[in-house]
């Protein structure tokens, strides 16, 4: 990092006195430090790769010819772009109706609906695998369904995808459309215009960061998976699928790195695009702004009430057959119930023990995480100190999201298992897993946090600086309590992922610090379906226990912190 | 001269201090594994009685992934000793230079097969696996299809579409498979049987055990994967005919070395010493029908019986040394072809 502690020489006209603007400058550095160990260097030593040879000498970009001119790779790359292009078409618009009718209308159950639609990131994702075999599958009940098509393949991998997609784009959705400002509504009302018209002209451009970002989200989470084109992808080969037979089939990482570096496309294009809408960006909740309130429509309720009971009634179902799978004897020729795949004692040496590992390593992950990504996030967005070290931040946490876990997982073995490397002490604890799975989830949790922040006036900080008070108060008092209920979704949204995530922490577990999430996947490699369904119903329970302790917060707590979004309240 | 006189000073050191490390506490080995999950703590209790002085700490996962973990961590190894992981793998870590020149006590005693073929000795077998067919016979009366006893029943018409194997270049099962067929049938003869394999297969999946168990719960009636894997569907209560081929069939044995640098050497020689004993064997053959030790010999619970006869002659480092060749082959014959087929 030579880039260091550079001011620009004259930030002329600064909000900031100069005390405030070294004291912004010097978090920043620090932000810029951290993402830079946590991502660039581990990603780097691995992508480093792509231009040596197996043996480390360095051949410049002959993995890349050698790739490219493979016939397969343009069937894997034209597969990851069809199942991603149609992934993304069919998630956006349900993801956007279901937030609406969250957001938006007077439905009943919102609460309820909303844990519904989380269900698929409460639960590893081996788990939508395994039903979806038990539901679609050869010998599936519902197997008639696909008329005579196989499950395994595009459209296994499309319905996989898109129930696993589904609440990270409806998580972005949500807190794009829940901040409106009413003035507008109420205008458009007295003008008589159009529902239609009000859709297109103020909802949907209110929420248009929220789309745009929802919809990379959803594209590099496609392509970047390999859980479930593994399980279900049949025959169809995928750029992930790529990755993994050259990494873990072949243990040959100048090419696997070279697929990994194909992977980072979509998040180098988002993070352009991103830059390119900041420059038309207007700010939805001006410091005069009204919140909406919905209006008492019955019909528009029962409508996307309806909506809601279809769509989460189907995201509800397929996880309710995993966990009848977990108490079934044999599939399907034993249909008996029992207990018995509870007792992991039989198939897992550790027993119980990694789902202690894993409950104490969500933990630390969501509330370090959470921390970080929020403060990082607010100095990207709200300080205008430093304005390199921002966008280097703001590259490098857009980055994990487009790195397959197997990437970021060998990376880190590469770059914290270096004798060089005074961290390497961290390598094979709970420590390094910590760090990992905070860095993997990094791009989520900063888009949710950027677009809740993206919708506060600037003028909140122009104030307080004209009023004299430094940035960190501001922070304090106005932006942390306005976002807290975002602050807490992104601690929910870590810890669940933290109890789930597989593909990089297989590489970093030590001896002592086995997670629940790899239990399930050698229970199922051992042919153990029932007790890797089991254990990931345990994850599930736990993550919906933690979500419900979310609601009932939210409902005591933050209806009074957020009394401000009502009119009526005083 | 200067580095032999380091060398023994270092190594002096090393045992000295082993030595009073042992006299007081336990050493801790930590040893990495492909061993399946429910062999750990059997595996973890038979070894810490054998070697009283040492604790086992297992780091397990599949074939491919702890291999390629332990190539990645190359640099600064964190393993002290490789113990129930393909002999392919340990040859290609023998080759990075990974491994410690060690043979252990007893080891001439054991059939010639499971002991290191070409000098430096480094690693020493324990038992031998083989790629089987995975027959649903439930779902084969469906179709009227009867159990297959040769390869070539595999190439008929009404399996179209009904057989799962493993991806020779994901799954190391997969390529043992096929490097069997080539060695066993000759490359010619064998390249043609797969050109008609090929036409039958619905999908080539990315792990050695899944054909097995899809084949297990009827999703496809044949499975071609490992024959643990299959006796163990089977005594779960699966339908399943586990058949060795009557041509032979590729196989693949897993072993046990120390790394190269441990700090724990003398312990972990005790270790591989243990592995090469009669009662290491016997714990070997209660998942294993073909193990190292001659004259052990425990059929698991539905394991088919004529496996050590169905083991064709199998040139290791012909396999790692043709490897590349191989795959290459492979994918450019069924890959670019291969892909929505469903």
């Amino acid at each position: 990092m030579s880039t260091g502690l550079v001011f620009p020489a004259s930030g002329a006209a600064s909000r900031m006195t100069i005390n405030e603007r070294q004291i912004a400058g010097l978090f920043i550095a620090a932000l810029c430090l951290v993402l830079v160990l946590i991502i660039a260097l581990p990603l780097w030593s691995l992508l480093s790769k792509s231009f040596e040879s197996a043996d480390g000498t360095f051949v410049g970009l002959n993995n890349y010819l050698t790739y490219f001119t493979t016939p397969t790779l343009f069937v894997s790359l034209q597969n990851s772009l069809i199942v991603a292009a149609i992934s993304t078409a069919i998630v956006i618009p349900l993801a956007f109706a279901y937030a609406y009718a969250l957001t938006r209308t007077c439905m009943p159950a919102k609460g309820l609906f909303y844990a519904f639609a989380l269900l698929p990131i409460f639960a590893p994702s081996l788990l939508a695998a395994i039903s979806l075999v038990y539901i679609f599958g050869n010998q599936g009940f519902l197997g008639f369904l696909l008329l005579g098509n196989s499950v395994y393949g595009p459209i296994g991998i499309v319905m996989g995808e898109v129930l696993s997609t589904f609440p990270h784009a409806l998580l972005i959705l949500v807190t794009a459309l829940s901040l409106a400002d009413g003035r507008l509504y109420e205008a458009a009302a007295a003008l008589g215009t159009s529902k239609a018209r009000v859709f297109w002209t103020i909802t949907l451009p209110g929420a248009r960061f929220g789309v745009i970002n929802a919809t990379f989200v959803v594209f590099t989470l496609v392509i970047t998976d390999f859980g479930v084109p593994k399980v279900i992808g049949g025959q169809y080969e995928v750029l992930a699928t790529d990755a993994y037979k050259q990494v873990v089939g072949q243990q040959n990482f100048s090419m696997g790195a070279v697929v990994g570096m194909i992977l980072l496309v979509p998040a180098v294009i988002a993070f352009i695009v991103d830059k390119i809408a900041k420059r038309h960006q207007v700010a939805l909740l001006s410091a005069r702004a009204v919140p909406f309130e919905p209006p008492a429509n019955r019909r528009v309720a029962l409508t996307y009430l309806l909506f809601c009971l279809v769509a989460g009634g189907i995201i509800v179902g397929t996880y309710g057959v995993a966990v009848w799978a977990s108490l079934i004897q044999y599939w399907p020729y034993n249909l008996s119930l029992t207990l018995n795949n509870y007792d992991f004692a039989n198939v897992e040496p550790g027993g119980w023990q990694p789902y202690f590992n894993s409950l104490t390593m969500a933990a630390l992950v969501s509330i370090i995480g959470s921390a970080v990504v929020f403060c990082g996030a607010y100095l990207i967005e709200k300080t205008n100190a430093f304005p390199r070290g921002r966008a280097i931040a703001q590259l490098l946490a857009m980055l994990p999201m487009a790195v397959p876990g197997l990437v970021l997982g060998l990376g880190y073995v590469f770059f914290f298992n270096a004798s060089w490397n005074p961290l390497s002490f961290l390598y094979g604890t709970l420590a390094l897993l910590v760090i990992n799975t905070l860095a993997h989830f990094y791009t989520v949790s900063h888009l949710t946090a950027l677009t809740a922040l993206k919708q506060i006036d600037g003028e909140f900080e122009a104030v307080s600086a004209s009023l004299k008070v430094p940035f960190w108060r501001t922070f304090g008092a106005v932006t942390v309590p306005i976002c807290a209920p975002t602050i807490l979704d992104i601690a929910v949204y870590m810890f669940v992922n933290a109890l789930t995530t597989v593909s990089a922490v297989i590489f970093l577990y030590g001896t002592e610090s086995k997670l629940a999430s790899i239990a399930i996947v050698h229970m199922d490699e051992a042919g153990a379906s029932a007790s890797a369904a089991a254990m990931a119903t345990v994850i599930m329970t736990t993550a919906i226990g933690v979500k419900l302790t979310h609601l009932v917060l939210a409902h005591t707590i933050f209806d009074r912190l957020q009394r401000w979004r009502c009119r009526t309240a005083t | 001269m200067k580095k032999w006189i380091a060398f023994g000073l270092s190594a002096a050191l090393t045992f000295s201090f082993a030595a009073a490390a042992s006299a007081q506490q336990k050493t801790k080995l930590t040893v990495y594994t492909a061993l399946e999950n429910d062999q750990l703590a059997p595996f973890k209790q038979a070894i810490e009685k054998g070697v009283p002085d040492v604790e086992i700490s297992w780091v397990r996962d599949s074939t491919g992934v702890i291999t390629a973990r332990f190539l990645a961590e190359k640099d600064n190894p964190r393993a002290d000793m490789v113990m129930g992981l393909a002999a392919s793998s340990l040859l290609m870590f023998e080759t990075a230079g990974l491994l410690e020149e060690y043979k252990p006590k007893g080891a001439d005693e054991l059939k010639e097969i499971f002991r290191d073929q070409k000098a430096p000795y480094t690693y020493t077998g324990m038992d031998a696996y083989l790629g089987v067919v995975c027959y649903n016979t439930a779902e084969g009366a469906k179709i009227d299809t009867k159990t297959p006893t040769s390869w070539q029943d595999l190439l008929k018409p009404a399996f179209k579409g009904k057989i799962v194997m493993p991806h020779p270049a994901s799954s190391g099962t997969g390529y043992l498979m096929v490097a069997g067929w080539l060695q066993g049938m000759g490359e010619e003869a064998g390249w043609k049987f797969m050109d008609g394999l090929h036409e039958n297969i619905a999908a080539y999946l990315h792990s050695g055990s899944a054909p097995c168990v899809q084949a297990a719960k009827g999703e496809r009636v044949v499975g071609l994967a490992l024959d643990m894997r299959g006796a163990s569907e089977k005594t779960k209560g699966a339908p399943l005919d586990v058949v060795i081929p009557k041509e032979g069939t590729g196989w693949e044995m897993e072993a046990t070395a120390i790394v190269r640098g441990t700090k724990n050497l003398e312990a972990a020689k005790k270790v591989a010493d243990w592995g090469a004993t009669k009662a290491a064997s016997e714990l070997y053959s209660k998942s294993y029908a073909i193990v190292a030790y001659p004259g052990v010999s425990n059929i698991p619970p539905n394991y088919p019986a004529n496996a050590e006869q169905g083991m064709i002659k199998n040139d290791l480092s012909w396999m790692a040394a043709n490897r590349d060749r191989i795959l290459a082959e492979w994918s450019k014959r069924y890959e670019s072809k291969a892909a929505p087929k469903n």
